[in-house]
């Protein structure tokens, strides 16, 4: 009796923990789309109750450049990823099948730029960039983004590769078939899961990147995540048209990351979790 | 013959297989080196601006004048002079304890608690990982709404209890808390997912034992639960700290590292000295001495990692 009674209250603590935690894990996000609705004449006087508006949603997509940073956004992060799929797809192939010299050493030293400090590399590209005309442009952006996309897929990917069984490989070759066949006609199809999700987290981390294109561009090419930061900067009182950048540069990554689900520790991870 | 031998075995005789009667071609002992080549020459280029970096700390190279000359370790020896620097230093440790310790200890308790399966963890594993989605910059604006002080829903909330115009990151005494709370908020979930993935792989029959044989909860806790997270708790515990002790996207949109110099970590003085004053050599020595500090702090975590994996596979045989 009294153990089960002991249960029942472990129960009700646990869920009460868990309900706290959520609550601080999502407030602030219902509270950001929730005042995206509210006109700046409520914003004192009222909390939750009030007339809907989408008035700020208008001012911020077509009243700023908001919306054209959207889409250099879409532009430098969908880059990014694509050119580190076609590079890094190969080279997690040859790590994971391949055995040659200095193997462990190009891999590590591939992970090693997800640990570098980024105003380090920054600060010399600065200069680098404005010499070779690349400053402020979708080509350079997509470059330096290259130090976050790259390591990721080549890690995870080269995982999803060592997951598969060398006898299917072996028996292929016996069948005749080269080995840029197999890997294009059956590899790729059996990792195309995994490889998905890890080019749906790449975008989403190279979506989120702030300090690359804060100091790498200027006024042709910029992201959500520098063009949100002009709301906190300039003294304004319109913090409904604040919600809505915040609101328009995070819901996306919120839908892709419910795309992802199963393949998110493994991605988060850099492949060292299997999950 | 375990299953790795094996592997290894097919392995090296997939490559030699066409080959295997005369001598390796090169073309072949080359196929792996051409395949990287693309990934390589990509982030090779990054490379060389690291190079540079250490270079150009060694002279008096500033953006605004474009004459420069080499002037040795004087940067060098400036910054250790430099109080500034000490307290970049003393900030960066601090913000980083403020962050990874909370992170991982919250992380691991959550993780527990969502180990029950039924309907409610169901759901909450699937919406917990939102704020980690959320880029950190944007995280921070949202913290702004919150936290404002005409029109913040925390301050209505503070009411309540009685507490009017809680300073958050205005305040130099509560500016690292509240940092450190948005760091939170964005990146407790990380450990979260990283140590339920470990929770889900563990394996049954020990804990069955220590029920069988009457250990209490927190005996299994710590002799099984405890030891068997271990790798997953380093895996996480490498990722937040090697990303805290450099953080600057939070703290340049929360404060720009105020007020004053509170939260003026090794990034942010770099990029102060670099972008504001334009004093790009001696910018340039406080990010190298960040990036030793990482180099050498990931490589002793790494090392402690793969002990313990090793240690982890190990017991479960």
């Amino acid at each position: 009796m009294t153990n089960e009674r002991l249960h029942h209250t472990g129960k009700v603590v646990r869920n009460f923990l868990l309900a706290l935690w959520a609550l601080f894990a999502l407030f602030p996000i219902f509270w950001m789309v929730l005042i995206t609705f509210k006109s700046d004449a409520e914003m004192f006087t009222t909390t939750f109750a009030f007339h809907p508006t989408l008035e700020n949603y208008q001012a911020v997509l077509f009243g700023t450049n908001y919306f054209k940073a959207f889409l250099d956004n879409i532009i430098v992060s969908s880059g990014a990823v694509l050119v580190s799929v076609l590079a890094g797809v190969p080279a997690a192939y040859a790590l994971a099948r391949f055995e040659f010299k200095k193997k462990e050493d190009l891999a590590f030293t591939i992970l090693s730029f997800k640990f570098a400090p980024e105003i380090l590399v920054i600060l010399p590209l600065f200069m680098i960039y404005q010499k070779l005309g690349i400053y402020d442009t979708y080509f350079g952006l997509i470059w330096v983004y290259q130090l976050i996309t790259m390591p990721l897929l080549v890690w995870v990917v080269r995982g999803y590769f060592e997951d598969i069984s060398v006898e299917i490989e072996q028996a292929a070759r016996l069948d005749g078939y080269r080995w840029w066949e197999i890997f294009y006609k059956m590899l790729l199809p059996l990792i195309k899961p995994g490889l998905v999700s890890s080019a749906l987290l790449a975008f989403i981390f190279a979506w989120n990147s702030f300090t690359f294109p804060l100091l790498l561009t200027s006024f042709n090419v910029e992201t959500v995540t520098v063009a949100s930061l002009k709301y906190i900067a300039s003294d304004t009182v319109h913090y409904g048209q604040m919600a809505v950048a915040a609101t328009v540069a995070a819901l996306p990554e919120v839908i892709l990351a419910l795309l992802i689900q199963k393949h998110l520790v493994r991605g988060l991870s850099f492949g060292a979790v299997k999950g | 013959m375990s299953e790795e031998t094996i592997k290894k075995s097919l392995k090296t005789g997939s490559r030699g297989a066409e080959t295997s009667l005369t001598k390796v071609h090169w073309t072949v002992k080359a196929r792996p080196y051409f395949i990287m080549a693309p990934c390589l020459l990509i982030t090779v280029g990054i490379l060389y601006p690291f190079a540079s970096a250490i270079f150009y700390s060694l002279t008096n190279y500033s953006f605004r004048n474009p004459t420069w000359k080499f002037i040795g370790i004087r940067n060098w020896v400036y910054l250790f002079t430099d109080p500034d620097f000490w307290h970049s230093l003393l900030v960066t440790f601090k913000y980083a304890a403020a962050t990874t310790i909370p992170q991982m200890l919250l992380g691991l308790g959550i993780a527990l608690l969502l180990s029950k399966e039924n309907w409610f963890t169901k759901i909450l594993k699937v919406v917990l990982i939102f704020p980690l989605m959320i880029a950190p910059v944007i995280a921070t604006l949202i913290w702004q709404l919150m936290t404002n002080t005409s029109v913040g829903i925390l301050e209505k909330f503070l009411n309540l209890f009685g507490v009017y115009g809680f300073p958050w990151a205005a305040s130099s005494h509560t500016a690292l808390f509240t940092a450190a709370m948005i760091d939170t908020w964005v990146y407790a979930p990380f450990v979260i997912v990283l140590v339920s993935a470990g929770i889900q792989s563990l394996p049954k029959s020990p804990f069955e034992a220590a029920r069988v044989d009457g250990g209490s909860a927190w005996f299994t806790f710590k002799t099984l639960t405890l030891p068997m997270l271990k790798p997953f708790m380093y895996i996480a515990l490498i990722f937040r700290l090697m990303a805290a002790l450099q953080e600057f996207a939070i703290i340049f949109a929360l404060t720009k590292g105020g007020p004053g110099n509170t939260l003026m970590n090794l990034s942010l003085s770099g990029y102060n000295k670099g972008f504001a004053f334009l004093k790009f050599g001696e910018s340039l020595t406080f990010v190298l001495v960040l990036w030793v500090i990482i180099y050498f702090i990931s490589k002793k975590l790494v090392g402690d990692y793969l002990l313990t994996q090793k240690k982890a596979a190990g017991q479960e045989n």
